[in-house]
């Protein structure tokens, strides 16, 4: 009756009996980890080897966990002097040859728009991770927030590509980080793992999966001469591939404008096909980078459209308001950048409303709209208070009751209501 | 035995180089040089010492002094 | 009475002159360069060039890094691993190359206003850090990419777009910053001075560390014409030759004849521990634990 597509099946008595033992049915060692470290894990695990990096709450357990394995495995590791430093670094680690990642929060994303751009341009591989945090400004830095969800995708200045994964927990996270430098080594282009603190410092049970268990993407040599090599070469599918500095190919890197050998260039129609290339190269490829859950989505008449830790509350509120006869259904994004679309119309055409719990004032909300083509209605229900959204929020939101800030009489209520997500 | 010998030097200008800043003109010890136009020339090649100062001074790599 | 043909012998001769091949190291059809006519620059390249002949590095082996400015054009028309990156940012881009691969030899040209301004900050760590790498500062006090405006640089009293009435700000010595941010050689050079240049630079490179190069060279098209130079040549003779004075000859002069003159070639020069050398050092320490 709908079950998850994505996330862990349903517990056995068996797998119950493995877990308690800390192994899970294949044997594998399970860990209870934080989410930062769950992301650092995932990424050494897809074969990073540069972090480069500023502290900043709540993003710094990341730095912390790469600075101390880093040197263990011959990895390259270093704190520089600000966040701009760091996504710069990460891009002339990268064109060194090495897997390259920085992590950070608002104020540091911020920061680091500039060099983000360039690695757009330039097409340099390199996963930058944005915990979010509230804002806008220094806000509140322990407390999470959604609120760089638009940023992540326009942050930057000029029409650029755009990759932005949203994990919704801890052991996905560990997934999606993975997925993150390979979708960064396919596509030629930085991809931005963006999750609240709360999925950030959260403890939940992760497998690491054993070596060669999940694909890891190495990234594609030259073949040719180097005489010939040409780092921005379109043909045969758009995406060249990206030689290192140092193994026999001397080539330019600029953020200039550039032709295929990669000097700059004023000529126009090679500006305008380099840009409309970056873009497609995105566009063309989406559907191998679109990533939805789909929970009871099947035969729903009211649509959840969430990410993150509000997902983590919809999927609740999806079970209650079932219990309750109301279909509703979640549908989750994985990959928030490029947006989801086609199957948000196709909800659309289905439901009488999407309900778009966020973390922010309305961010994501108007790209449901966007997408949904007037189909049905599309409703935001909004908390910047940084505590999560409720459950009973996005319940109260579709029976109707409306939303209530959760008062503290309900405190137990509540408390049953997160243990029990934990489970989820 | 006495002997008395000629350096002889050929000057290559490289006039799709030249942007005429007569910085050459300016600093060549014998006067070798001259602006005609917007172009460095060679005036008088016999004072030419092959000092290479022009080379030396010039930004563009639109000089250089060859030995025969 | 003559002296028998089979006697005489030829008399030595002197080695044939011949100009400095520069087209090893200058990617093919990109020449003539951007610069203005008379701009210093291009007399720099041709001493780096020199120089990195000089250490015998094969290609391959060197990455040249720069940011953004007339300074940072360079890289664009040598053929090494080149990166022109954003602008102030150069130190970081190399930072993070050379610990990913700290065989390649790092050269980083930079302007004054790229280094000291925009990325001061990054000036300074780099200096601290003590990674091997170079750092040429193309110093010709003011922004000349964007038509003029003034520099960290910039003299007192000395005209740009943005200190029409001469600017008020006294100017940074780039070589008492890198000094005391802990650069381990620190020297500078002129475009006039040409052979000196070239061989401060070629020690810069042959030191193990961070080496920071102060080159003074000339912008005859905006500083140049706000400020009432004639000429390059005018340029170079006052503010390049009578405006620096050797360390050697430094010594010798009193206090009133060396002011408002700035110290040209090797300054500092000391020994710290290598930035990579350390790190490998820690790796090595913590595998073995």
């Amino acid at each position: 009756m709908g079950a998850s597509c994505v996330t862990t099946g349903v517990l056995t008595l068996q797998s119950r009996f493995l877990r308690s033992r800390g192994n899970d049915m294949a044997g594998n060692k399970k860990k209870f980890m934080q989410g930062n470290e769950a992301c650092t894990e995932g990424a050494l695990y897809a074969g990073c080897r540069f972090y480069a990096g500023y502290p900043i709450t709540p993003s710094t357990e990341v730095m912390e966990i790469c600075g101390a394995r880093l040197p263990k495995i011959g990895g390259s590791f270093i704190q520089m002097e600000d966040e701009i430093a760091s996504i710069c670094a990460i891009v002339g680690a990268s064109l060194g040859g090495l897997k390259a990642m920085t992590a950070t929060s608002g104020p540091g994303f911020s920061l680091m728009q500039e060099g983000l751009g360039f690695a757009c341009m330039t097409e340099v591989p390199c996963v930058i991770v944005n915990v979010m945090r509230s804002g806008p400004s220094t806000g509140f830095p322990t407390g999470p927030s959604q609120s760089d969800v638009m940023q992540a995708k326009w942050g930057t200045h000029g029409d650029h590509p755009a990759i932005v994964l949203t994990p919704a927990s801890v052991e996905e996270l560990f997934h999606e980080t993975v997925r993150a430098f390979n979708l960064s080594e396919l596509y030629r282009t930085p991809v931005i793992l963006l999750y609240d603190e709360i999925i950030g410092h959260m403890r939940e049970a992760v497998t690491i999966p054993a070596p060669g268990e999940i694909e890891v993407v190495a990234r594609r040599a030259p073949t040719g001469s180097p005489a010939e090599y040409k780092p921005y070469d379109a043909k045969g599918g758009d995406i060249a591939p990206l030689a290192a500095y140092g193994d026999g190919y001397r080539f330019h890197v600029t953020g200039l404008y550039h032709a295929a050998d990669g000097f700059p260039t004023n000529n126009t129609q090679l500006i305008e096909e380099a840009c409309i290339r970056l873009l497609r190269k995105i566009d063309d490829n989406k559907e191998r980078i679109w990533k939805n859950e789909e929970y009871y989505l099947d035969d729903a008449e009211v649509g959840i459209f969430a990410y993150g830790v509000s997902a983590k509350s919809a999927k609740f509120a999806v079970r209650e308001l079932r219990k309750k006869g109301i279909k509703a259904g979640l549908l989750r994004p994985l990959t928030m950048w490029p947006f989801p679309d086609r199957a948000v119309e196709e909800l659309a055409g289905r439901v009488k409303a999407i309900i778009v719990p966020e973390m922010n004032m309305g961010q994501i909300v108007y790209e449901v709209e966007r997408a949904a083509h007037g189909k049905c209605e599309v409703k935001g229900l909004f908390r910047v208070d940084t505590e999560p959204i409720k459950p009973v929020q996005i319940i109260e939101c579709i029976t109707g009751n409306g939303s209530k800030p959760s008062s503290p009489g309900s405190r137990m209520a509540e408390m049953m209501v997160e243990r029990d997500m934990l489970d989820g | 035995m006495a002997v008395a010998e000629k350096r002889i030097f050929r000057i290559e200008i490289d006039e799709r180089l030249c942007k005429g800043c007569s910085l050459c003109v300016d600093f060549c010890p014998t006067n070798v040089l001259t602006m005609d136009g917007n172009l460095v020339a060679v005036k008088e090649l016999d004072a030419c010492n092959g000092c290479q100062l022009c080379d030396n001074r010039c930004p563009d790599f639109a000089i250089q002094v060859f030995e025969e | 009475m003559s002296t028998p043909a089979e006697e005489i012998k030829p008399l030595a001769k002197k080695k044939k002159k011949t100009p400095f091949n520069y087209s090893p190291y200058v990617r093919g059809g990109k020449l003539p360069h951007i610069w203005c006519p008379g701009c210093g620059h291009g007399i720099v390249l041709k001493c780096l060039l020199r120089a990195i002949h000089t250490t015998g590095l094969a290609k391959d082996d060197i990455a040249m890094v720069s940011g953004i400015g007339c300074s940072s054009r360079t890289p664009g028309y040598v053929d090494f691993n080149t990166l022109h990156t954003l602008h102030g940012r150069a130190l970081a881009y190399a930072t993070g190359l050379k610990l990913a691969k700290p065989r390649l030899k790092v050269i980083v040209t930079t302007g004054d206003g790229d280094a000291l301004a925009i990325g001061g900050n990054h000036f300074i760590h780099a200096c601290r850090r003590n990674m091997d790498m170079t750092i040429l500062v193309y110093n010709n006090a003011v922004y000349g990419m964007t038509s003029g405006q003034a520099s960290p640089t910039t003299p007192q009293g000395k005209i740009s777009t943005t200190s029409r009435n001469g600017s008020i700000e006294p100017p940074f010595d780039t070589c008492t910053l890198a000094q005391a941010a802990g650069a381990t050689f620190v020297a500078r050079g002129t475009a006039y001075h040409f052979q000196e240049l070239e061989k401060v630079i070629y020690e810069a490179i042959m030191h193990k560390g961070t080496s920071v190069v102060d080159i003074i060279d000339a912008c005859p098209t905006y500083y140049g014409r706000f400020n009432k130079y004639k000429s390059p040549t005018e340029m170079m003779e006052k503010i390049e030759k009578e405006g620096t004075v050797s360390v050697k000859q430094a010594d010798k002069l009193s206090p009133e004849e060396l002011a408002g003159k700035l110290l040209r070639g090797v300054l500092h020069k000391s020994d710290r521990p290598e930035y990579c050398s350390e790190y490998q050092k820690l790796m090595t320490k913590v595998q073995a634990k």
